[in-house]
Parts: structure tokens; C-alpha cells; sequence
């Protein structure tokens, strides 16, 4: 009778448990394919990528990870907001998994849409020990598609990281072979004139840096879903569907500019989190952030989804098709770009310039956002079935009042690098390139509030010594950075180095200032372009040490590399991102 | 970092063969997500040298480096070795401490030492390196030999990209003396200089890069005087082929 009891007890009971999922992940030496041959790495269950992890919004997931290397290892779960001994930072959140040992980690998904995992331990990552994340919403999301793929890119290098690292330290231009050559001195000489030519090689040569150096690492294969351009992913569709197409860059060094051509890319997510929809031609995701875009394939056609490295060193290649084996046109590569003085101003002058990151001077107050409200009413405002792409969202949106876009010159133009950059992006069909200046949030996670403190960091470096570091100390030497529990603290940016830094803080969200108040996008890497300064605002919502880094893996190895102590708090471990006004109120 | 990275390793896998997992508890962030040792080996010359009056030399020049960003074990090394006589014209292993002390430039202290075929010589090293405005480099040091004498030497190199693989060196080298020491042929002033030429090509990454040039020695005012009473040469044109490794 009793057992019944309990029996219909449990019964009961059930359909209030928590939804829970348990996950068993190996890490393991593998070998992977890169089409010009077979490389020793590190992979998740036997491969490279990982299985893509699919949570629930509101699970609570148990993941047991186990240690097959024969030196120590972690999972870092990128993006997600989690207590901070579950966040796989070894030294910070936990000492790490030793070999042959299983850590098991336990935390509430209290997020949805696309994340990645990754070790955090010595150059694992770049040696291929990442994953993809997907994160099940548990409301309606404010977008509709028919299927979806996750695109996870990579840069696959011979060399091991160990090996990329002690090379970049023994010579720093080890690996860039689009230096400029005798050849594009009489080149320039001819376009120039010759005083012109030597003017300018004067003037770098004098600050021993070079216009190519744009890429630390050049010799990689770039890869999807594991896939070499030449292995060719292939996503397929069927005419007529929207496929929501997941990209998160796990390169270790590169930053790509991604286009599909014939197709325009609407951009839902970024880092994870909703924004509201602008459409591309073309956007640049830099190492370690995620962008969710929808593409509407009306015909039969296959199409290729094409990534070309920021400096045109290499490119990752997929199919979207109907069929398998189909294929489309390959684009060539484009150009190398350079950079110019204006991305060494932040070197020259240590960040005293004015680099018309002006953001009042955007026409916010033009944007559509207005219309929205914070919250989605009714779906058909979001329905893109009944929009033609071409009109999408583009009310109010006048990217030339924005003052990106392209100029009537012709010359490409975005806030978010320096005023006459040789790495200001621009779409391949001269049409629309992604800005973080157009991303705005769909619906705001946090309060507006005025940030309650501001701390400058300095992005620094000697590209000579491969030295990276912040405010000119490198990790080693630097001490904790302490933040207060229920602070809102303003992060100002300021890059003096030549080279662009996704700068990732773990735990807590990067509110990236684009100047559209409550509706600043919520990211968790704000990448930082050469001379410019860059202000982001978070919400020290969870107790606990936490990582902060260019995620970059040779800078952060470097020393591009901080920690957060967040001092103060509740008792609780577990940090709700829905608790956070409270928890402002209370300090 | 991965020399660091194995003893940690190593390090766990005993205590945790012992039985005691509270090894990893001891790890810190700067331990863990930093590369802070590295180590190098660069080989700028390991040639066949052709000389105009029929000299035929091998000769290397390189050095190996362990450390960190803030001070390097650096051992540097050169030969030349002469077939004619079966001997070492040169034999040279400098053992320094190299520390940077400026954004370009690194100080260097040590010790050399010289075992060619007839005297050896112990010095005392100061020196300086680095990379000059225009993309030079600079390496010139002191030396302080266990005979009481003092000589300096100067050596400024450029690299000219013809492709980003096809590559032509160009270098040289001053040697001055501010006290003689005949036993090693060495007079008071300037002593020699060398000038070489050298186009490479990087045939794996930076790691092989064979090359053909051309070297220019010549040996000046009491050193030359010495040279020619030892029946030396006192200026001779080489014809090099070798190559660089850069490991």
C-alpha cells in the first residue's frame, strides 16, 4: 500500500521535475582530414569538431567529461551564463581535469541560441578541441525557418600550437607571407611616384611595422563542420525554405568575411542573443563570436557559402544545396588588404585621437527600434515570409545617415574601425556589409541604467617581441581586476596595436555601445578594431572569478589575458541572468 | 611554454598515480592559460664557401636560445673550417644572458669562447641587439679577452623581400681591435670586415631555405700586415651556397 503510495506520489511529481539531460563527452587524441593530409589533434568523442550539444532553455544539464590525453584539459562553455566553477577556466573556475579523470559539470541552461565549447587549457582549442552549441528557446522565437545548420568555422593549421606559438616568438612575421615585396615598391613607385613611395616605406620602416601584418598566422586550411573547401560541407534545403544557418567562428587566430552569393543574409543573433533583423550582403565575424542569419532559397539552385580570411590568407567553402553533390561557382580570392596609417594612429598616439567613433552623431533615433518596444507583438512584425527581403527593416534605417555603409566616394566606411582603415570591410557586391553599429537588440536583457563605474583598458602589444597585453602588463605580471557585485561597469576599449582583438569576458554580458541606448546588442566577444576605442557596459551580475582575454589564442597565451574577481554577491552560486534589477538594488 | 607545460604534467600524473588529485588544485590561471618559455634554434649560414685564389671553406653561424620574454639563455656559434689545412680558421661559442632594454633592443653579458686551430681565447661579452629603424638588424658587442685585450665588433644585416619566398640577404660585418694581440693575429684598429649577399628561397615554411651568394672578406691595416707574414690573404671574394634553418 505504501509503495503504491509512493508510487502515485512520484507519478505526480513528474511532470513538475526539472527538464535534466546528462551528456557524456571523451576528449580524445584525433586525427583530422584536412584534405592535404591527415593532422594529429584533439577532438570531442573521437572527432573534430565535437558532437553539437543541443540544451533546452530551462534544463539542467549534467556533462561528464572524461580525459583520454595524457596532459590536463577543460571544457569552457562559451557564452553561457553559468556559476563560475562550472565555466571550465582552469586556475580560475576549477583546477581542470587531469588524465584519465571524468569531471562531471552541472548547470542550468538559462539562455537560448548558439553558443560553443572549448578547452581552455594550453592550445587544445586551436588543435581542434571545440564544439558547437545550440540552445533550444523555451518561448516563441521572434523569426521564423524551416530548417537549420549549424556552420562552425575553423582555421586548421599544420603546425601544432605549441609549435605556431614558439615560432611566433622566434620571429614574428614567421608565418605572414604577404609582406610587401621589391616588386610592390615599383608598383607603388609607378602609382605614386617615386618621393611617395619612399616617403611612406620610410615612415613604417621607421615604426618597424608592417602594412601586411594582418594576420599573425597565415597556412591554415579554413574549415566547416570539419570540412575542407576542397571536402565541401553541404548544407541541404528544399526551394522555398528559410534555413537559419548558425556560423560561430572556433578559429584560433582568423576572422572571416562571410558571404553567400546570390543569397542575402538576414542577421537574428549575435553572440547568442536576438537582434533585430538587418539584412546583408556580407558580414565579418571575428574569432569566437556566433551569427544567426536566415537565408530565404526560393529555387533549385545550389549556392556556395563562401569565408575568406580578413587578410585573404584562406577561405573555408560550403554548399548550401538541394542535393547532395551539387556545387556552385567558387569566388576567388580577394586582394590582401593593408593597413594604413590610420590603424597605427592608436600606436602613435597611445589612443589620444579622436576616431570619429562618435556615436551621438548616429541618427539612433531614426532607427526602427523604436517601433518594437522590447517585446515581440505578435509574430507577423517578425514574419519575413511576408516581407521581401529587399524592403526588410530598412525603414527608417539610412545607413549612409549612420555614417557607415559606403560613402558616395565610393571608399568603404564603418564607425567601428578607424577613419581611413585598410580593414573597414565592404561587400564583395558592393552591397550591404554588417556593422556592429546595425546591431540592435530584439529585446533588452537588462534595465537601461547610467554604468556606475568606468574602467579603461588598454589593448597594447610590440608585434616585434610577439607581446601582447593589457594597459602594457601582461597577465603574469598583472594584478586581478576587482568588480563589485550590482556594479554597472562601463569598459572603454582603447586598441593601440594594429591588429583587431575579439575581446571575450566570461560570465557576464558585453553590452557593446553602438549608441542606441536600451538597445545596445548583448554580446560575449567585442572584437576591436586597429586605433579605434570601444566601449561596452556590463551588468557584474555574477559572483565569482572569471576569464577575460583576446580570444586570439596566441595573444591571450601571450598575456592578452585578465582576471575578474567579482566581490559581494548572494550566497547562491547559481547567477539568474532574470534576477539582475534586484540584484541591482540591493547593492 | 610546453617545457613548463610537460613538468605540470608530469607533475600531475605522479601525484595523481600517488593518489593525491590535490595537485591540480595547486594550478594557478598564470600557470595554465600562459605560454612563458620558449626556445629556438636559427642557423643563418651553414655554407660552402669558393674562394677566388681556390680556398674552399664550410662555415656556420647561428644560435639557440632558451627563456622567457624577460631573459634568454642564448647560445650563439660560428666556424669556419678550412680544407686545406684540415683545421678550424674560426671556432666560436658565445654563452649570454639577453635581457630587452628598450622596445627594440635586448643587452647581452656573457662569455666567449675561442678554440680555433692555434690560441684559444676566453672573452667577456656586452653587447646589444635588435632591430634598427628600417627594418635593420643591429648586433654589436664589447669583448674583453683573458689576454687584457679589448675589441668591439658590428654586424647590421637587411633582408629584401624580391617574392614573400625568394629572398636577398645582405649583411656586414665591421671587426675593430683597441689592442693588439699578435698570437691571434689581431692588430690595434680596424681589423676586417665581411660582406656577404645571399639570396634564399623558403622551400618548407621558414624551416629549410637553401641559398647561393656571394661573400666579401678583407683584413686592414696591422691585422692585414699580420695575415701576409703568415702567408694569409688579406682580401678574398667567396662564391656561397648553403642554407638557412630556422627551427
Amino acid at each position: 500500500m505504501t509503495r503504491i503510495l509512493t508510487f502515485l506520489l512520484v507519478a505526480s511529481l513528474m511532470p513538475m521535475t526539472v527538464l535534466a539531460g546528462e551528456y557524456d563527452i571523451s576528449v580524445d587524441r584525433v586525427q583530422i582530414d584536412t584534405g592535404d593530409g591527415v593532422k594529429e589533434g584533439i577532438g570531442y568523442n573521437g572527432g573534430s569538431p565535437g558532437p553539437v550539444l543541443r540544451f533546452k532553455e530551462g534544463e539542467e544539464v549534467t556533462i561528464n567529461v572524461t580525459n583520454n590525453l595524457d596532459e590536463p584539459t577543460s571544457i569552457h562553455w562559451h557564452g553561457l551564463i553559468l556559476p563560475f566553477d562550472q565555466d571550465g577556466v582552469p586556475g580560475i573556475s576549477f583546477p581542470g581535469i587531469a588524465p584519465g579523470e571524468t569531471f562531471t559539470y552541472k548547470f542550468p541552461i538559462v539562455q537560448n541560441g548558439t553558443y560553443w565549447y572549448h578547452s581552455h587549457s594550453g592550445f587544445q582549442e586551436p588543435d581542434g578541441a571545440f564544439g558547437a552549441i545550440v540552445i533550444e528557446s523555451e518561448g516563441r522565437e521572434p523569426y521564423r525557418y524551416d530548417r537549420e545548420h549549424v556552420v562552425q568555422l575553423t582555421d586548421k593549421h599544420p603546425h601544432s600550437g605549441d609549435r605556431i606559438m614558439r615560432n611566433l616568438k622566434m620571429s614574428p612575421d614567421y608565418y605572414n607571407r604577404h609582406q610587401q615585396t621589391a616588386g610592390d615598391f615599383f608598383t607603388d613607385v609607378s602609382d605614386k611616384g617615386f618621393m611617395a613611395t619612399v616617403r611612406d616605406r620610410l615612415m613604417w620602416g621607421d615604426m618597424r611595422m608592417m602594412k601586411a601584418d594582418i594576420e599573425d598566422v597565415h597556412g591554415f586550411t579554413g574549415m566547416i563542420n570539419g570540412k575542407s573547401p576542397d571536402q565541401n560541407w553541404t548544407g541541404l534545403f528544399k526551394a522555398g525554405e528559410r534555413v537559419r544557418l548558425r556560423f560561430i567562428n572556433s578559429s584560433a587566430m582568423t576572422a572571416f568575411d562571410v558571404r553567400i552569393p546570390g543569397l542575402e543574409m538576414t542577421v537574428v543573433q549575435a553572440d547568442g542573443n536576438n537582434v533585430q533583423p538587418v539584412t546583408v550582403d556580407e558580414f565579418r565575424i571575428n574569432v569566437a563570436e556566433t551569427y544567426d542569419v536566415i537565408v530565404h532559397i526560393r529555387d533549385e539552385e545550389a549556392y556556395t557559402l563562401f569565408a575568406e580570411s580578413m587578410g585573404r590568407s584562406g577561405y573555408a567553402r560550403g554548399t548550401l544545396a538541394p542535393r547532395a553533390g551539387m556545387t556552385a561557382a567558387v569566388p576567388e580570392l580577394r586582394e590582401p588588404p593593408l593597413l594604413t596609417m590610420a590603424d597605427m594612429a592608436g600606436h602613435m598616439d597611445h589612443g589620444d585621437m579622436d576616431h570619429g567613433m562618435d556615436h551621438s552623431a548616429m541618427q539612433n533615433s531614426e532607427m526602427s527600434s523604436e517601433d518594437t518596444d522590447g517585446s515581440v507583438k505578435g509574430s507577423s512584425a517578425m514574419d519575413h515570409s511576408g516581407m521581401d527581403t529587399g524592403e526588410m527593416a530598412k525603414g527608417g534605417m539610412d545607413h549612409s545617415a549612420m555614417g557607415h555603409g559606403t560613402k558616395a566616394d565610393g571608399k568603404a566606411s564603418d564607425p567601428f574601425y578607424a577613419e581611413g582603415s585598410g580593414l573597414t570591410p565592404r561587400a564583395a557586391n558592393g552591397g550591404k556589409f554588417l556593422s556592429y553599429a546595425d546591431l540592435k537588440a530584439q529585446k533588452p536583457l537588462y534595465e537601461h541604467r547610467e554604468p556606475t563605474r568606468e574602467i579603461e583598458l588598454r589593448l597594447t602589444g610590440n608585434m616585434e617581441r610577439y607581446l601582447w597585453s593589457i594597459n602594457g602588463v601582461k597577465f603574469e605580471d598583472a594584478d586581478p581586476i576587482k568588480l563589485q557585485y550590482g556594479e554597472r561597469v562601463r569598459f572603454t576599449f582603447v586598441n593601440e596595436t594594429m591588429m583587431a582583438h575579439p575581446m571575450h569576458l566570461h560570465g557576464m554580458w558585453s553590452i557593446l555601445d553602438v549608441g542606441a541606448g536600451k538597445w545596445n546588442p548583448v554580446k560575449h566577444v567585442i572584437s576591436v578594431a586597429p586605433a579605434t576605442t570601444v566601449t561596452m557596459e556590463t551588468e557584474v551580475d555574477a559572483p565569482g572569478e572569471w576569464a577575460f582575454h583576446c580570444h586570439l589564442s596566441y595573444h591571450a597565451a601571450a598575456g592578452m589575458f585578465r582576471k575578474f574577481i567579482v566581490e559581494g554577491g548572494p550566497d547562491s552560486e547559481v547567477s539568474d541572468i532574470q534576477d539582475t534589477t534586484t540584484a541591482g538594488d540591493e547593492s | 611554454m610546453s617545457h613548463r607545460r610537460q613538468a605540470v604534467s608530469a607533475l600531475i600524473i605522479g601525484f595523481s598515480l600517488a593518489g593525491t588529485p590535490v595537485a591540480l588544485a595547486e594550478v594557478t590561471a598564470k600557470e595554465t592559460q600562459l605560454a612563458k618559455k620558449f626556445w629556438g634554434i636559427s642557423i643563418g649560414q651553414l655554407e660552402y664557401r669558393y674562394s677566388d685564389s681556390d680556398a674552399k671553406l664550410g662555415v656556420f653561424e647561428g644560435a639557440a636560445f632558451y627563456g622567457t620574454d624577460e631573459l634568454k639563455g642564448v647560445w650563439l656559434f660560428e666556424g669556419e673550417w678550412e680544407n686545406e689545412h684540415s683545421a678550424w680558421e674560426t671556432l666560436e661559442n658565445q654563452f649570454v644572458a639577453q635581457k630587452p632594454i628598450a622596445e627594440f633592443f635586448d643587452a647581452k653579458a656573457g662569455i666567449r669562447i675561442d678554440t680555433p686551430e692555434g690560441s684559444d681565447r676566453v672573452f667577456g661579452v656586452l653587447g646589444v641587439t635588435g632591430l634598427a629603424p628600417q627594418w635593420i638588424e643591429l648586433d654589436s658587442n664589447l669583448f674583453f679577452s683573458d689576454e687584457g685585450d679589448v675589441s668591439a665588433d658590428l654586424e647590421l644585416e637587411y633582408e629584401l623581400l624580391l617574392t614573400n619566398r625568394l629572398i636577398m640577404h645582405a649583411s656586414f660585418e665591421v671587426d675593430v681591435a683597441f689592442s693588439e694581440d699578435k698570437e691571434i693575429g689581431i692588430g690595434s684598429g680596424l681589423n676586417a670586415t665581411e660582406t656577404g649577399l645571399r639570396l634564399s628561397y623558403d622551400v618548407i615554411d621558414r624551416l629549410f631555405s637553401p641559398y647561393i651568394g656571394i661573400v666579401h672578406e678583407r683584413k686592414y691595416g696591422d691585422t692585414a700586415d699580420l695575415a701576409e707574414t703568415s702567408e694569409g690573404g688579406t682580401e678574398d671574394w667567396f662564391a656561397v651556397a648553403g642554407v638557412k634553418i630556422l627551427f
